[in-house]
């Protein structure tokens, strides 16, 4: 797809901010760099800086921070239970760094790294690779009876194991497309109807505006609900490694 | 589609390590350490408060319970005392009486032991003053003096009927 540059698409596109090179490979410093730094530099202030205090009866800063802790805390405990205690650095760190990226993203003239496939991709592969290892640890090559569903007669596993590989397979797939594609959905439709505004002039661009306007919530929702999602999944595929079925 | 080129593949992987990392480090050894502890702290100090209101609940029911024990020991002590009291006055009382009794008793005996003898003396007296009288009497009239035995026998006879 020619992307112009005011296109619905342009705002995706890539720019070099700073040209690097580590051997062979092209490691320059771009727009997505740039605002993953950026999500890292806030998540860290906004926790650190919130919790200074370390108020007895903490103000509206440092609730927010524990607020966040205890969401991910909770959720983990919900779905893994106490053992998922090991994992919480990470599952915290996953729904952060998504969830900042996200809403970084819901700025005007911001860009939005979750919108590209190939980092969602490498996070859910990360979350996929590390949960099957995590598998074959805990339970050996009894991993493998993950994929045989439990109650099913002999006859039907030639049918039913290749669909459970299968499924455990298109994980990462899933995982990864499902944020990426509401994301760049989201953040194409913005700026689609934005466009109308400008395109039917004062009178007629009422109409999209108040469109835009409302998307601009749902966008923030939905920049809230794939986090949300992208680690209570990842939740399920820790527990489902821990305690197989 | 921009998100389909593969150029830019590398760049952002690499960016997505570095950060992803740092940002991990930062979570597990700051930040989560920090809001944890606090959360604990917190947590600690709410039960603490509790347990400390529990322990200070106690405390006062103890207090209560001694009171009331107290309360009713000097209630117990007083009613003792009462009819310890009642007691000693009423065996006072009976021993007065008694004692009344016996002085009125004593002092009835005496008077009838006295007035019997008045009578016994009047009795005496009577038979003399009647003996002296039947004689003159019965000189006067018969014209000749009786024997003071023959009054005086005549009297008992008369007064031993009476009395029987």
């Amino acid at each position: 797809m020619a992307a112009e540059s005011h296109g619905p698409l342009a705002q995706f596109e890539i720019k070099t901010l700073i040209p690097l090179k580590m051997g062979e490979v092209d490691v320059s410093f771009t727009n997505s760099a740039l605002f993953m730094s950026l999500t890292l530099v806030l998540v860290t202030l906004f926790l650190v800086l919130g919790m200074r205090q370390r108020a007895l009866v903490p103000g509206r800063w440092q609730s927010m921070a524990e607020i966040s802790y205890e969401f991910v805390a909770n959720l983990l405990r919900d779905t893994v239970g106490s053992e998922g205690r090991k994992y919480f650095p990470l599952v915290f760190t996953l729904f952060m760094f998504i969830l900042f990226g996200n809403m970084l993203g819901m700025i005007p003239y911001s860009f939005t790294f979750t919108s590209h496939i190939i980092v969602t991709f490498a996070m859910a592969l990360a979350v996929f690779i590390g949960v099957t290892v995590l598998g074959f640890i805990k339970h050996g090559f009894h991993f493998f009876s993950f994929f045989v569903p439990p109650g099913v007669s002999v006859v039907l596993w030639p049918l039913m194991i290749p669909i459970e590989i299968i499924s455990y397979l298109s994980r990462p797939i899933s995982l990864s497309v499902r944020l990426f594609a509401n994301l760049t959905a989201g953040h194409t439709m913005l700026k689609v109807f934005a466009g109308f505004v400008v395109s039917m002039g004062v009178i007629g661009g009422v109409l999209p505006f108040a469109f835009v306007v409302a998307l601009t919530g749902l966008e923030l929702l939905i920049a809230f609900l794939q986090a949300y999602v992208f680690t209570i999944l990842t939740c399920f595929y820790i527990n489902d490694a821990l305690h197989l079925h | 589609m921009p998100q389909l080129d593969p150029s830019t593949f590398a760049p952002q992987l690499f960016w997505l390590l570095v950060t992803f990392v740092l940002l991990y480090l930062a979570m597990w050894k700051i930040a989560l350490p920090k809001i944890g502890s606090i959360l604990q702290d917190r947590q600690e100090r709410i039960d603490d408060d509790l347990e400390k209101a529990e322990k200070l609940k106690k405390d006062a029911e103890d207090v209560r319970e001694a009171y009331e024990k107290t309360v009713a020991e000097g209630r117990n002590k007083a009613q003792e005392t009462i009819r310890a009291a009642s007691e000693k006055m009423a065996a006072e009382a009976a021993a007065q009486h008694a004692a009344l009794t016996e002085k009125l008793n004593a002092q009835t005996s005496e008077a009838e032991a006295r007035i019997n003898a008045a009578k016994e003396q009047a009795m005496a007296n009577i038979r003399t003053v009647a003996t002296d009288v039947t004689q003159a009497a019965a000189g006067k009239l018969i014209g000749r003096d009786i024997s003071e035995a023959d009054a005086e026998k005549a009297v008992a006879s008369i007064l031993d009927e009476e009395r029987h």
